[in-house]
C-alpha cells in the first residue's frame, strides 16, 4: 500500500499488523546517542532540535555517502534498545517508529495509548533502502557522525506494520502460526 | 625463516575489509536462495526475495550489503617461520582497517570506551586474533560481526550433568530469546568446552565455516542438524515475522575441557553472512 506522508490520523489508525507501507516523505532518524540527548533535553524541559509532532522516527545509522550519492548504504537498527524512550517520544507527538527486532510487550501498550505505530524495515536489506532516499539533510547532533538526526526525503520505502493502533503484534500473531515445537 | 614486512598486510586487510562488507558469496546467496523455497510464510518469501535483490544491488554497485559494517574481527594464522619487520604488527592491521573503512565508505561503528563511548571515527581497533601455524605463510581472515546479531550471543557454564540435552535446551532458549533482533535467518555459531574464554573464540570461530558443511566428528554433526531443525521449527522465520526458515546453518566447534565444566558460547550471526580471507 502506496502512503504519503505525513501519516494521518486515518492511515496510522486503519492500519494492521503485516500491511506493507511503501512511505514517500520525510522520515528521521535518530538511534541511541540521538535518544539518550533528545530525552535528556526532554527531562530537562529544554527546547528539542526538531518539532517530533507527526513525525516518523527511523532508528538508523548510515555508512557514508560514496562518490555521486545522497547517503550510503542504510537500515533499521534494533529498535529494543530504544524502548526505554518510546513513551517519552510518543508525548512529544512521534507517531511512528522505524526499526527492527520485538520489543518489550509495554511497548504494545504505548501504541495503542498513544495511537502509534511500530514499523519493521527490511534489516540487512541496506544497498536497496539507500536507494529509497532522494533527499538528506542533517537536522541536529554532527558530532554523533553516523549517529546524528537526520531527515530524509524516501520515495516509496518499504515498511511492514509490527505493532499497530490496537496494540496488536505481528511476532505474537504469526511466530505461532508457523512454529511446529 | 621468511621475512615479511608488516606494512605488507595493510592492502590486503583493505582490500578485504572492502570485500566482505560488499559482496556476500555464492554460498550464502545459495543459502539464501534455498530458504525462500523452502519458506511457507508469504511475507518472509517477500523479505527473503528482497535480501538477494539487495545483495546483487550491494556487489553491482560496490556497496555495502548491510549498513553496520561491523567491529572488524581480524584473524591471523601466522606460520612460525615468519619472522616480522617493520612497524608493529597490530598498528599495520588497525591501519589496514582504517583505509578498508575509509575507502569502501563503511560505516564507523567503534566507540573508544565502553562508557565514554565516543567514537574513534575510523572503526579501529580491530579484533585481533593470532594462532601460530605450521609453515611461512599468514592467513588473513577478516569477519565484520554487526552488533544486531553479537548482541544476542549467550554464554552458559553448563555442568557436565547437564550435558547434551542441557546443550540443546540453552541453543533454543538463546534462538528464542533473541527472536528477530539478530535479522534471521541466522547462523549459530557454538564453541562448546574448553575454558570460558577459550569456547566465546570457538563460537565466533564457528562462523567462518561455509554453510552446509558439518562439524567431522559424527556425533557434532549430528547434533549440528538436530538443533537446525528444532531451531526451524520455532517458527521465528526471516527477521522474525513468523516462518519456517530461522537458521540457514548451525555450526559447532569442540575442545577439550575440565573434569567439572562443560562451557558453551553462542554466537548468533545474521543473515549478512559475511568473511574474507587472503594468504601472503
Ligand atoms: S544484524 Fe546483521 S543484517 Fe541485521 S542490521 Fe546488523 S549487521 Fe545488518
Amino acid at each position: 500500500m502506496k502512503v504519503t506522508l505525513p501519516l494521518t490520523r486515518e492511515v496510522l489508525e486503519s492500519v494492521q499488523i503485516g500491511d506493507v507501507l511503501e512511505l514517500t516523505g520525510d522520515i528521521y532518524t535518530a538511534r541511541d546517542a540521538a535518544h539518550a540527548r533528545l530525552y535528556e533535553a526532554i527531562c530537562k524541559g529544554e527546547k528539542l532540535p526538531l518539532d517530533l509532532k507527526g513525525k516518523i522516527i527511523f532508528y538508523c545509522g548510515p555508512c557514508p555517502a560514496g562518490p555521486g550519492r545522497v547517503i550510503g548504504p542504510l537500515g533499521p537498527t534494533t529498535s529494543a534498545r530504544m524502548d526505554p524512550y518510546m513513551e517519552a517520544m510518543f508525548q512529544q507527538g512521534m507517531v511512528a517508529a522505524i526499526g527492527k527486532g520485538d520489543r518489550a510487550p509495554y511497548v504494545a501498550e504505548l501504541c495503542k495509548k498513544y495511537k502509534g505505530l511500530y514499523l519493521l524495515g527490511v534489516g540487512g536489506a541496506a544497498a536497496l533502502c539507500a536507494n529509497a532516499v532522494k533527499e538528506v539533510e542533517e537536522i541536529a547532533y554532527p558530532d554523533l557522525g553516523t549517529e546524528s538526526i537526520k531527515r530524509y526525503y524516501v520515495e516509496d520505502f518499504k515498511v511492514i506494520v509490527g505493532i499497530d493502533t490496537q496494540g496488536r503484534t505481528i511476532q505474537e500473531e504469526n511466530i505461532p502460526k508457523y512454529r511446529k515445537r | 625463516m621468511r621475512r615479511i614486512d608488516t606494512s605488507a598486510v595493510i592492502p590486503v586487510i583493505r582490500q578485504l575489509c572492502i570485500e566482505a562488507c560488499q559482496q556476500l558469496s555464492s554460498n550464502v546467496t545459495d543459502a539464501l536462495r534455498d530458504a525462500r523455497a523452502r519458506e511457507e510464510s508469504p511475507l518472509c518469501q517477500e523479505i527473503l526475495a528482497m535480501l538477494l535483490e539487495n545483495a546483487a544491488f550491494a556487489s553491482e554497485n560496490h556497496l555495502a550489503c548491510c549498513q553496520d559494517t561491523g567491529m572488524t574481527v581480524v584473524l591471523l594464522e601466522i606460520g612460525q617461520e615468519v619472522c616480522w619487520e617493520g612497524m608493529p604488527l597490530y598498528d599495520a592491521v588497525n591501519e589496514g582497517v582504517r583505509q578498508g573503512y575509509r575507502d569502501g565508505y563503511l560505516r564507523k561503528s567503534v566507540v573508544d570506551d565502553p562508557l565514554l563511548r565516543k567514537n574513534t571515527g575510523d572503526n579501529t581497533p580491530a579484533m585481533i586474533h593470532v594462532d601460530i601455524v605450521p609453515g611461512d605463510k599468514v592467513t588473513i581472515t577478516i569477519l565484520p560481526k554487526g552488533a544486531g546479531s553479537e548482541n544476542m550471543s549467550a554464554l552458559y557454564m553448563l555442568t557436565p550433568a547437564d550435558g547434551v540435552q542441557g546443550v540443546k535446551k540453552a541453543v533454543l532458549e538463546a534462538v528464542e530469546r533473541a527472536g528477530g533482533k539478530p535479522c534471521p535467518p541466522i547462523v549459530v555459531g557454538i564453541g562448546l568446552g574448553g575454558t570460558m574464554d577459550k569456547a566465546a573464540f570457538l563460537s565466533k570461530k564457528a562462523l567462518l565455516r561455509e554453510i552446509g558443511a558439518r562439524n567431522p566428528k559424527p556425533h557434532l554433526a549430528a547434533l549440528e542438524q538436530e538443533l537446525l531443525e528444532e531451531i526451524n521449527k520455532t517458527g521465528i522465520g526471516a527477521l522474525g515475522m513468523g516462518g519456517t526458515v530461522t537458521a540457514l546453518d548451525v555450526h559447532i566447534e569442540a575442545f577439550s575441557t575440565h573434569i567439572a565444566c562443560l562451557p558453551l558460547a553462542i554466537n548468533l550471526q545474521c543473515h549478512a553472512y559475511r568473511h574474507a580471507c587472503a594468504t601472503i
